[in-house]
């Protein structure tokens, strides 16, 4: 139960993280990428908020902590090679983002707070995760095992 | 470039401070990477025990919207033009190119960056690139309306 609950205040954290951020106005992410015209720099002080925080608690936590409190290891990512899936997926992905203004997090938080466009752009979204994850399942299953497990599970984050 | 109107610095800091916190405190108590397309991702393998930690998560940030929104909904407005086909084709996008490319702004640009992985560097110059051409071609040749 405390498991489930810290979860809930992570992401809900999170979420009001990225709403004073402005990171769930679409026109701010545009915005960042709007070289030519109103440019608007808020993404990068974001970013650079969120890793003054992450990279230290990161770098002590793995140093010192035996596991985390609720879990009996760390589950981090352990590749370090780049190949196409990683350039190629990250490009689709930015091709997106730049369309519709949002990512994973805002869209997800902003359909709670029943944005219409985060509901059309975030039920697309999760069929475009649904049809991926069941597409490498069938994969897995014709070849009778992992074929590629770094590829199906989400390695990075 | 013109005025930058709409830049928030002092705002989107403090919004960036506390989604490292969230970020810190997901690895300090679950040891996991606060990638929301990973979280998102990994609900659908089905794999025993792995499942309400995701949900649970996604449920909170849903909830933070919901209440959020209540005092503050000038949060949520979208002042970009664009037309219902293009955030289906949007949305898809994103969500293929996420787990293909095992991560987004989260999990990549934020705990990737942060861990100072190199995996997660190329990663987000590349959606980053593809962003801002994405941009451009919507704003400079189609007059900022799809």
């Amino acid at each position: 139960m405390k498991v489930t609950i810290g979860a809930f205040l992570g992401g809900a954290l999170f979420g009001v993280g990225l709403a004073i951020a402005g990171m769930t106005q679409p026109a701010k992410i545009v915005g960042f990428f709007d070289f030519f015209g109103s440019w608007d720099p808020s993404l990068a002080f974001v970013m650079v908020g969120a890793i003054l925080v992450y990279t230290p608690v990161y770098r002590w936590a793995i140093r010192t902590w035996q596991h985390p409190v609720w879990a009996p290891a760390f589950s981090l990512p352990t590749r370090s090679d780049i190949d196409g899936r990683l350039v190629l997926g990250s490009a689709i992905f930015g091709v997106g983002w730049g369309l519709g203004g949002y990512c994973p997090g805002p869209a997800f938080t902003s359909v709670g707070a029943r944005s219409q466009e985060a509901l059309t752009f975030g039920l697309a979204m999760l069929i475009g995760v649904g049809i991926y994850q069941v597409f490498m399942r069938m994969r897995e299953k014709r070849n009778g095992g992992a074929v590629d497990p770094q590829a199906a599970a989400m390695i990075d984050g | 470039m013109s005025t930058m109107e709409s830049f928030t610095p002092i705002a989107s800091t403090i919004g960036g401070l506390l989604i490292g916190t969230a970020a810190a405190g997901l690895l300090l108590f679950h040891g996991r990477i606060a990638g929301i397309s990973g979280i998102a991702g990994g609900i659908f393998r089905r794999e025993a025990g792995d499942i309400s930690w995701r949900v649970m998560f996604l449920v909170g940030l849903f909830a933070a919207g919901a209440a959020w929104s209540l005092f503050y909904p000038q949060d949520y407005v979208v002042e970009i033009s664009r037309s219902t086909p293009a955030l289906i084709v949007a949305g898809l996008a994103v969500g293929i190119g996420t787990q293909l490319g095992s991560g987004c702004t989260s999990g990549h640009g934020v705990c990737g960056i942060g861990r100072l992985s190199k995996r997660s560097t190329v990663a987000t110059v590349s959606f980053m690139i593809t962003a801002a051409l994405t941009v451009f071609v919507v704003n400079e040749v189609l007059g900022g309306s799809i």
